[in-house]
């Protein structure tokens, strides 16, 4: 019995070490890992304005165009460093930007855009993750690309580099807005 | 060439860590004098076949040689040359030379400094070294040469990313490599250990000073990081639970439990399986903070050169050392003698209860931080573990640790009486209701968090201060008898003591700032003033001027209070147009008891400014508190009984070391 108590760690250590390889050996690792939600409509949750001077998410202001959607959080350090480029892409028109705030309390999420600037066409609020798990949302930041029928043809994991904006991102708006 | 040179150092490096880790090990099971006296020439020469290579890397960085692509990545030629130094070890390829290259700094040390080790335990922690080189060494050349060419090369380099451009975090990665590496040393003492079959008072000795090191450079480096993102980021909070944090504060949180329970090995003989299995775990979690920083398992701000290749390369090394010390763990410790036994009340109990409540902390941390990770391998749900949950689950295991710390130290060894140790401490329990009443009448509102955080530094402060002026009889006898025994303490008693006073003063800083801090934000244009804690802050002006590699707008913001000046702030915003990035240089005013601290957004001159303005309360206290700690473990560090390099005085000095040392 005191032997098996010896022998523990190991056991421990090589559940966890198992848990480590998993995603890597499934090449599942989070930024390359396409979404289960591709090609389906983005979730029809109705989210509630962050604040009172700009509308709020809901499922019909998500067609029409091909758009970006981003998530983030005043509490999250990945965010504040894509936050530049966002801001970039807000005031370069070249795509529609919606923000979905996520569990963040409302006052911090208004003060940190204050701070930083406001890139978003649209906030909506999603205080207790609920709608982020419909999308399938790991860790914030992240952004999709939906298109103009409203269905997740993108997922970006972690804060936006430029050349995944310049290479990646927009050429698939490109090749969504062409197709009609 | 130079560049080539570097490379082969870094080939020249793994073929002596590979002799190093077999035929010292080899000869140690033979008791083959020659064969084990070779550990300590290849460590030598491993460390100074790395030194060239880092040497080399440094140069390219320095001469700008941008036909390396590492340094056509990471540099600029306009970059001052603070940063091209430091700029080596800001990138994958350059911090993991730097990592290899304090490994066989500690690997060298020992070579150096370890004439009164057993010749045997000397070659079998050196073979053991020379195997975690060998792992990291491979891992360099196979998936990250720092040396590889670009040809042809570029006219200019990439520049570092400017967060890092910062005198703050120049110094925090080889801070805090010098603390998760130097965890190597315990790990290598501890397998050495485990193959020679026996832990005894002597092996804690050496073990002690390593580990204390280790530690004290891993207090300075996650405050100096923590520092860095106070002052850097410009949103005026100084943690974050963000998984790379919480990668760091682990092996922090296991080396503090490590380096108490060395101290029971080493005085009662006791906790000996225990202790080497924490010596494994800490370096465990210390590789594990490498492996998450690398892998992109976890998604954070500090993940850099994410490649799942590397990943898997970094969790096979994690496997094959953890696993196989786990594994020599299990086949060796059963048998290992158990030592002095002891009642639960007394020193060596507290010890132990300091040991559980830490590990309770650090498995928290664990979970908190991995919960994300194994709820989406098991079920495919997707969570994010936020502050909010390390708050509520972290604050609550800490609090009894905390009133242990005042008490532990009083109990004797072996047989302690509580009732007594708490009969002395009535001058703690006075500091602490006078903390909490001194807050108490501060608050205009009731607020039971900031009291209760107070009466327990109160506590501990109390408690350390009456543990060493009972040690000195402070007023009990004339001043100067007392300086006298101050003289004669230990060294090891007086960093204790500071260590403790570091916690209780770093407690009292984040219990203000999270509690009474304030933040207000505006869009000012010039002329315009905000005010924040009594303080007016007026809007002067906004100037722009050309850094060396960066533009600038700084704001200038004159400070007054009751209409009397006090400074004025000059937060800037910078951009790197290199890398096309915006940072915030935060303008701090402090006092001992504030900050001010101001911070500037986006703006123009129609539109006006974001001016962001927190008074933080006591905030300098917890980079102070740590401070006092890292100067604790140095002097803890410069006692005699640790000194590795007075081996022929400690040999006279006790009677242990003399058996051991003729062993």
């Amino acid at each position: 019995m005191s032997r098996l108590l010896y022998v523990l760690p190991l056991i421990l250590f090589l559940g966890a070490a198992a848990y480590f390889a998993a995603p890597i050996l499934r090449g599942k690792d989070p930024r390359t890992l396409p979404s289960a939600m591709i090609d389906k409509p983005a979730p029809a949750q109705e989210l509630p304005p962050l604040m009172s001077s700009k509308q709020g998410i809901d499922p019909g202001s998500l067609t029409g165009d091909v758009r970006l959607v981003n998530f983030f959080a005043s509490w999250c350090g990945p965010c504040r460093v894509e936050h530049p480029l966002l801001m970039e892409i807000g005031a370069s028109n070249a795509v529609p930007l919606y923000g979905i705030n996520y569990k963040d309390a409302p006052g911090a999420a208004v003060n940190w855009l204050a701070q930083l600037g406001d890139p978003f066409q649209r906030i909506g609020r999603d205080g207790d993750g609920r709608v982020a798990i419909e999308w399938g949302v790991y860790g914030v930041p992240e952004t999709y690309v939906v298109d103009k029928a409203g269905r997740i043809q993108y997922r970006h994991v972690g804060p936006l580099s430029r050349e995944d904006y310049q290479e990646v991102i927009l050429p698939i708006v490109e090749k969504l807005r062409k197709a009609g | 060439m130079i560049a080539e040179l570097g490379h082969y150092a870094l080939a020249l490096a793994l073929c002596i860590a590979v002799v190093q880790s077999t035929v010292p090990l080899y000869g140690a099971a033979r008791r083959d004098d020659i064969l084990m006296s070779l550990a300590r020439p290849a460590a030598s020469a491993q460390f100074l076949a790395i030194l060239v290579a880092y040497g080399a890397l440094t140069h390219g960085y320095v001469t700008s040689d941008f036909s390396i692509l590492n340094v056509a990545q990471n540099s600029h030629s306009l970059k001052p040359v603070l940063y091209k130094i430091s700029g080596v070890w800001g990138n994958h390829e350059g911090s993991m030379v730097l990592w290899v290259l304090i490994l066989a700094l500690f690997g060298f040390a020992v070579a150096a400094f370890g004439n009164n080790l057993p010749a045997s335990l000397r070659a079998r922690v050196l073979a053991v070294q020379g195997m975690i080189g060998v792992g990291f060494i491979g891992f360099i050349l196979l998936t990250s040469n720092p040396f590889e060419r670009l040809i042809p090369a570029p006219l200019d380099g990439r520049d570092l990313n400017p967060l890092l451009q910062d005198p703050g975090l120049a110094f925090h990665p080889p801070m805090l490599y010098l603390g998760y590496v130097g965890f190597s040393m315990a790990f290598s003492f501890a397998v050495a250990a485990l193959i020679e079959g026996r832990v005894d008072p002597a092996w804690a000795r050496w073990v002690r000073p390593w580990t204390l090191a280790a530690w004290t450079a891993l207090t300075g480096g996650i405050a100096l990081g923590s520092w860095w993102a106070y002052y850097e980021l410009g949103w005026g909070g100084w943690w974050y639970w963000d998984p790379v944090e919480n990668a760091s504060f682990m092996p922090w949180l296991a080396g503090t439990a490590l380096l108490h329970s060395a101290i029971v090995v080493e005085k009662r003989d006791a906790l000996k399986s225990w202790t080497i299995l924490l010596a494994i775990i800490t370096f465990g979690l210390s590789l594990m903070g490498t492996f998450l920083v690398r892998s992109g398992v976890l998604t954070s701000v500090h993940a850099f050169a994410v490649d799942p290749e590397r990943g898997l390369y970094i969790l096979g090394l994690m496997t094959l050392a953890v696993g196989g010390a786990l594994i020599l763990f299990a086949m060796r410790a059963p048998s290992m003698k158990l030592g002095g036994m002891f009642q639960p009340i007394s020193r060596e109990g507290g010890l132990v209860m300091n040991n559980l409540l830490l590990s309770v902390a650090t498995a928290t941390v664990f979970i908190g931080t991995l919960y994300p990770l194994f709820l989406d391998a098991t079920t495919g749900e997707k969570v994010s573990v936020g502050p909010p949950f390390f708050n509520a689950a972290f604050v609550p295991v800490m609090m009894p640790l905390v009133l242990l710390v005042a008490i532990g130290p009083m109990l004797a060894w072996k047989r302690g009486d509580l009732p007594g140790a708490m009969a002395r401490l009535w001058t703690a329990a006075i500091l602490s209701i006078a903390a909490a009443a001194f807050v108490w009448s501060l608050q205009n509102d009731v607020a039971f968090g900031p009291i209760i955080g107070f009466a327990f530094a109160g506590w501990l402060a109390g408690g350390s201060i009456t543990e060493w002026a009972e040690r000195i009889a402070l007023f009990r006898v004339p001043l100067s008898t007392s300086l006298s025994r101050a003289a004669g303490l230990p060294r090891s008693a007086h960093g204790m003591t500071l260590a403790h006073l570091g916690l209780a003063i770093f407690i009292c800083g984040a219990v203000a700032d999270s509690f009474w801090r304030q933040e207000v934000v505006v869009n000012a244009k010039p002329g315009e003033s905000v005010s924040i804690a009594g303080f007016e802050l007026t809007l002067d002006r906004i100037e722009r001027a050309q850094g060396p590699n960066y533009r600038t707008e700084t704001a200038h913001l004159s400070v007054t209070r009751d209409g009397a000046p006090v400074t004025t702030l000059t937060p800037e915003r910078r951009f790197y147009p290199v890398q096309q990035m915006p940072t915030t240089e935060a303008a701090i005013h402090s006092t001992f008891l504030a900050d001010l601290y101001a911070a500037i957004g986006e703006g123009g001159d129609r539109q006006g400014w974001t001016v962001r303005v927190w008074h933080n309360p006591l905030v300098p206290w917890i980079w102070v508190g740590c401070l006092v700690m890292v100067i604790g473990g140095l002097v803890s560090l410069s006692d005699r009984r640790l000194r590795v390099g007075a081996p022929k005085r400690r040999a006279s000095a006790t009677p242990t070391a003399q058996a051991a040392g003729a062993d």
